[in-house]
This record gives C-alpha cells, structure tokens and sequence, in this order.
C-alpha cells in the first residue's frame, strides 16, 4: 500500500536521527492528566514541525478545550490527530485530466525546492499510467537547466521542447503546446525558472507563461502545481500565497519529505488559500513521488 | 481558524508601548512577543525558549530606566543579546602560502550550493585570489554543465570529471582529489569544491563527504543553508557539523522576505559563525554577514543600518559638489522637477526600489498600492517628467489643462496622473526644504514620511494625515475648522 510505504520511508528517516531530538517521550504514552505539561510538549511537536504560531496555538487551544484535567488516554490521541486530519482534508488523488486533449501541468517555486526534479518524477507517473508524456524547459534562466530537464526526459524517453538559455520562457510554452496538440501529447508538464516570491518583474513573467498556455489549450493550465521544499519554514506560507495569487495554483507538491523536516506549514496554507498539497517527494529515485495521504502524514508528525 | 498573519516585533509590541516603565510583568508580556517573533521568524523552538528565558534572566536584573519606552527597551535588550549571540564574525580569511587554499561547500539538495561557489570564486578573484571551480556534484543531473557556464560567466577555470584521465574512477573524492592537483600544478592558489546536494541523514552520502574531507584536507568548510529554512535547520546543521567540523555558514535566498531566524538557531546549536550571505541570482551577489542587520531582520524591524550605508556608498558617488548644490537649492527651496528626476536616478542606482523600500522600518513596502511595481511607479513618474519641457519643469506652475494633456499623452498617462504627481511634487518640494537642514537619521525618517506621503504612488489619492492639536477641540472650534477647508475647496 502506498501509505504503507510512505509511511515506513519517513519512520526510516526519522529512526536515523532519533538521537538529535534527545530527550524526548512520547507524546502520548505520558502519564498522568491533560495538564500544562501536555499542552506544552504538544505545542513544541507542532512548532517543531513548521506548523507556525497560529495554527499551532489554534490546535493546543482546542485540545485544552476539550480535555483540560481529563486522563490522557487513546481519546486524546485520536482527538489531536482527528484534528490536524481534518484541517488538511483529503484532496482528490492525482491529476486533474483534460477530458479530451493534452493536459497540461504548469510547475512552479522558488529557487533549489526541487522542481525539475519532481517534474521528472511527475512525468515518470504519468507514464507508468500510460500517458504520452513532453517537458517543456521553460527555464531558460538558469544555467544549465534546460540541459538537467533534457537528462531526464533521455532517462525517462519522453519528449521535451526548449530552446536556448535566455530565451522568452512563454515563447517556449508556446511552442510545447503548438507540439502537443499536433502530436496528441496526453500530458504536458511546463517546466518553469525557480523564483522568489518577492521578484515582481519574475512573478509577472510567470503570469505570461500561465496566459500563454491558456490561450493554446482550452482550459489549460489544468494543473498548476507549486512545488514546496518540506525544510522550509514560515515563509513557505507567503510563497504560497503570492504564487497562488499570480498562477491560481491548484495543488502543491511537497519535496524533500524524505529528510527530517516535516513542511507543517501546509496546515496554514491549507486553512488559509485552500490549497491542499497533491504529492509527496520522498527519495532521489523517479519512484519517490507519492500522492499525499493525509492520514500518513499526521501519522509521521507524532512518530519520533 | 487562522485568522492571525504573521508579523514582525514592532507590531507585536505596539500594544506595550506608552506603559511608562520597565517592570517585571511588562517584562514577561514583551519578551512573550518576542518570542511569538522568533518563531514566526522560524528561529527554532527550542533556542527561541533558552534564549527567551536567558534574556528575560538577564532583563529582570536590569536597571530600571525611567522615561523610556519599556517596549523600546525590551527590544534593545533582545536585540543586544541577539547580536552577541550571532557574532562576532571574523571576516579575514586565511590563505595557504605554500599550497592551495582548499574550500569545501556542502549542504541540502536545493540550498544554492553552485551558485554560492560561483560567488566564492568571483569574489576571492576580486581579491586578487586565482581561484578554481571544482565540480564534484555528480549527482543531480547538469550540476557540473552548470558550474562550468558559472566559471566561463566570471571568467575562472572549472575542473571537471571530464578533466581525469580516461579509465581511472571518477567518483566525487576523485574529481576533487584530481582537482587540489591541477591547481598545485597549474599555480592556482584556490579551490573551490562544490559537492553534491545531500540529506543529512543519508549514511552513504555523508560517508563520502568525510572522504573528501580526509582527501582533500579543506582549509575551509562551509555549510550552505537556505535562510527559508524552518524548525530543521538545527538538524541538519548539526548533522553536517559532526560530520566535517564546520569553519562557517553561508546564508542564501536572503534577497527574499524570509526573515531568517535559520541563522540564530544555526549558529545557537553549533556555535559556527556565518560568514557570508547570498542575497540575489547574480554572481555579484555574496555580502559579508552582520549580526547587527540579522538581529534587526529576525525583528522585523527592517534593514536600517544596511540602508544607511547604502545611502552613504550612493552619496559618495553621487559626488561632495553635487550633494552641496542640491542641499543649496532645497535650503532656499528652488528645487526643480529636474533635480527631482536626478533623484529619482539616484533611488535606482541604490538597486531594487522594492529592496531598498524593505529594509526602511515600518512595513513600508506594503504601503505601495496593491499590484504596483514601485520601480513602474517611478518609472512612470520618470516619463512624465521628462515629456515636460524645460520651462515647465523649472516652473511647474505654468502647466495648465493643455500641458497637462500633452504631458499625459507623451508619457502615456492620464492627465489625472500628471495633476497628483504635481501636487506631490509640491509637496516632496516643502518637505525637501525642510530635509536640507537634517541630519543623516533623520533625513531617512524624513524618507519614510516621502513615501507615506504618496511618493511613490502616484495614482493614489493623496494620504493626508489628520494633525494633532495636542487638546480636544470644542464643537466650535470642529465647526470652524470646517468652514475653512471648504473655503479652501473653493
């Protein structure tokens, strides 16, 4: 099962570092009531996974609500995991399919979260689903990632279309879609420079890749996915933010799951845009991408 | 559920500040939200507590000064601690004489490890330093195409795997090996070695890491970190630490709105001093790290000491003479569109608009109107300016409805446009003639003031900001004072 094997891959992780959170019990083998100590040791998980001041303080105040003095039992358990499930809410698995005609997926961040190397991982699901997969090197900014996309469409064998560096990156989208259509490509993923969310000038350019694609294909994008790096801490919040603002970003793609860090800012996001996060990265291998499941990743928050 | 946004210190404290004096409760509220901006700023649990309940320590022994701000204090407090947590950094570097210096970066996949090598070769070439490019990343794929366009870009040689002998291996402790080599040979008297992207929980990885490290014998060992980095930082750093025993951190992505508490937890756990930080794509873009500006960014409370000395690099430039003749002209307020157009150049030389507005104090970049570049803005204002002619910039009370249109249609703006500009300009000129007798501080405060005003907004409305008459006025004197300004209407 993939939750299964999601779940054992991020316990293997956390196994190996057990010794640099020292000291630790676990949260709900303590003894004794619901007290301060609880509340306090709850709130350290939660901030200790990125979860942020308000969401945190949000959740401790609901469990001492609802079990301030009460005896810590499985209920306390189940209610704070019941919880945190709830405020991510099970998106619907996969991509979002054109009903007829290429799908295209736009693919988006910030510097070094891993895009390229989700989109391959990306690319290599939809094949093993049987699509007809191209890549589009839209960053044509960056040194050599246009030649890092094109090492991994040769490994994967699926297309890809780009053009040289510092070429205009919706030209290249451009022509991707041109190809799609006239070759019935079943799924086009655009590949897109990493950015900061503070650039302005960078965000409008992304805005134009997104136009430009829409105007090729009809209702494209249907995916924009942004890609997350799970180390990041608060400000994962307003990269979110800012880049749903300019690409509607429909769904989020956390990376580097496989470390110790845990990207408990996606509750915030979650609450806050409503954008659930549709993958997961948890290794270097094409295989690593998993859908997210919400129950294993709760599940992994308490696990240490 | 998640109503709150995040925010930084000075908005945290607004609610301690006119409390009159430091007492222990005072105390304890303003470090708890201190502590709320520590966290929001990602510092790590853990330190944010120890440091928290060491400053408040500290504090409660403290002298209790009267007429100050008990806000202000607490935050001078923090930030003190702050600083001495984070420095001092020793910025010399120490080279080799007989042999090639030898620098290693490691860190995460994604961190900016290549583009940091990059920097690093550009700045120790400035140095005078001839450096060489070690590409040992034969991991992730076009890693070592992309160190050589880095090397050609500034001009220093890379060392590629391409670079050893056919037949023998070419793993990374090879290439970096084969590379310390051909620099001994070569008379390179720097290496830079840019390793693979790796987790800090990966045993193989790491292994191989401390191989080159035992191979190589690095001078230097630097750890490059994400300053978006969350609670993990502490983790990984740690980790890489044991491993190599670390000389310095480099920060990168600070060019963005993280607000870096990464560097304090980083620092706290491991004691390694960071060095540099990255704060932009371009190569040039490597600045030696201050506390002093981390404390206040990790604050909130914006980047004032990096824009004074921004403001003084620019002025310095900008030339003794011509700094006189423009303060001659403010003081007797015969300030001209044309000086304000030199300027406006001035505020683009200075670099991004939106980079300097961050680093002013007060959250002023969010005074630009929602989805408005303030470089277009000043860009526009620019325009206008220049379709004037010259007799109407030296006097712009000439321009009438009919300049206006022209004006409007040479810089493709509306007309409407041109008349708040020329209002604000009007008002920029008054407050110019009162800059001209400022100190340096206060003539940044005075900056601060331009642009609530509307500087760099021209197509708002003009921001007036309701005076304070130090009493309440009587109904009669409302009365009057209404009467006035709709005279002043007609």
């Amino acid at each position: 099962m993939v939750f299964r094997a999601l779940f054992e891959k991020i316990k293997q992780g956390l196994a190996k570092t057990r010794d640099l959170f020292s000291g630790v019990a676990a949260l709900f083998r303590m003894k004794g009531r619901v007290d301060r100590n609880f509340l306090d040791e709850l709130e350290r998980r939660l901030y200790l996974a990125d979860v942020g001041t308000v969401a945190t303080s949000a959740i401790v105040e609901r469990v001492r609500q609802a079990f301030l003095d009460k005896e810590i039992t499985g209920d306390v358990e189940t209610f704070v995991k019941a919880e945190l499930r709830a405020l991510l809410n099970a998106p619907l698995p996969g991509l979002n399919y054109a009903p007829s005609g290429p799908t295209v997926v736009m693919v988006a961040g910030v510097n070094g979260s891993g895009k390229t190397t989700s989109i391959a991982k990306l690319a290599y699901r939809c094949q093993n689903e049987g699509k007809k997969v191209i890549v589009a090197a839209c960053d044509t900014f960056r040194a050599a990632a246009v030649e890092q996309l094109t090492i991994w469409s040769q490994r994967l064998g699926c297309d890809i279309v780009k053009a040289q560096q510092g070429a205009d990156p919706a030209s290249v989208a451009h022509d991707a879609c041109e190809k799609a259509k006239a070759r019935q490509f079943d799924v086009l993923i655009v590949d897109t420079a990493g950015r900061l969310h503070t650039q302005a000038h960078l965000m409008r350019e992304l805005e134009k890749i997104r136009r430009v694609v829409s105007k090729q294909i009809d209702g494209a994008p249907h995916e924009v996915l942004l890609v997350l790096d799970a180390t990041t801490g608060q400000n994962a919040i307003t990269q979110a933010e800012i880049f749903t603002k300019t690409i509607q970003c429909t769904g989020i793609i956390l990376a580097k799951l496989d470390g110790t860090a845990k990207g408990g800012a996606i509750f915030a996001i979650k609450q806050k845009l409503g954008l659930p996060v549709k993958f997961v990265g948890v290794g270097e291998q094409l295989a690593d991408l998993e859908p997210f499941d919400p129950e294993a990743y709760v599940e992994a928050l308490f696990t240490r | 559920m998640f109503e709150g946004i995040q925010r930084g210190l000075s908005e945290a404290l607004k609610k301690l500040r006119g409390r009159g004096r430091l007492t222990e409760s005072n105390i304890r509220d303003g470090l708890r939200e201190v502590r709320r901006a520590l966290l929001e700023a990602d510092v790590n649990f853990n330190v944010a507590n120890d440091f928290i309940n060491r400053v408040t320590e500290r504090s409660l022994g403290q002298q209790v000064l009267a007429r100050i701000d008990p806000s202000e204090q607490i935050v001078r407090i923090v930030y003190d601690e702050l600083v001495k947590l984070m420095g001092p950094v020793d910025h010399s570097w120490r080279f080799a004489k007989d042999r090639p210096t030898v620098i290693m970066l490691c860190g995460l996949q994604g961190s900016g490890k290549t583009t940091t090598a990059g920097k690093l070769a550009l700045t120790l070439k400035e140095r005078g330093r001839k450096p060489l490019l070690v590409a040992a990343d034969l991991q992730r794929p076009a890693a070592v195409d992309q160190l050589a366009v880095l090397g050609q870009q500034i001009n220093v040689p890379v060392f590629t795997p391409e670079q050893l002998p056919s037949g023998t291996p070419r793993t990374p402790v090879d290439v970096c090996r084969a590379a310390v080599e051909y620099a001994r040979r070569n008379l390179l008297d720097t290496v830079i070695l840019d390793t693979a992207g790796r987790l800090h929980i990966a045993d193989m990885p790491m292994e191989e890491l401390k191989q080159i490290d035992r191979q190589t014998r690095p001078d230097q060992v630097f750890l490059v970190c994400d300053a978006m980095t969350g609670q993990d930082a502490v983790n990984s750093a740690k980790a890489f630490n044991e491993a190599l025993e670390l000389n310095g951190v480099i920060l990168t992505k600070l060019d963005g709105d993280a607000r870096g508490g990464a560097a304090l937890s980083i620092k706290e756990v491991t004691r390694v001093p960071i060095r540099f930080i990255g704060v932009g794509e371009k190569l040039d873009r490597l600045e030696e790290f201050h506390p002093e500006r981390m404390a206040q960014r990790i604050l909130g409370q914006g980047d004032l000491m990096g824009l004074i000395e921004k403001v003084g690099r620019v002025q310095a430039e900008l030339g003794q003479e011509e700094l006189r003749r423009q303060q001659q002209k403010m003081a007797e307020g015969d300030f001209t569109l044309d000086d304000f157009r030199r300027q406006f150049d001035t505020l683009a030389k200075m670099g991004g608009v939106r980079d300097l507005l961050s680093r002013m104090p007060g959250g002023l970049a969010e005074m630009i109107p929602e989805g408005e570049d303030p470089e277009t803005a000043l860009k526009r204002i620019r325009g206008m300016i220049d379709s004037m002619t010259k007799e109407e910039r030296r006097n712009p009370d000439i321009i009438d409805i009919s300049r206006r249109r022209r004006i409007a249609a040479g810089s493709g703006t509306q007309p409407q446009e041109v008349k708040q500009f020329l209002i604000q300009f009007e008002q920029v000129r008054t407050l110019m003639r009162q800059m001209a007798r400022m100190s340096m501080l206060d003539r940044l405060k005075m900056m601060v003031g331009l642009s609530k005003q509307g500087l760099f907004d021209p197509g708002a409305r003009i921001k007036l900001k309701k005076g304070d008459t130090g009493h309440r006025k009587s109904a009669k004197e409302r009365a009057e004072e209404r009467k006035k300004k709709r005279r002043k209407k007609r």
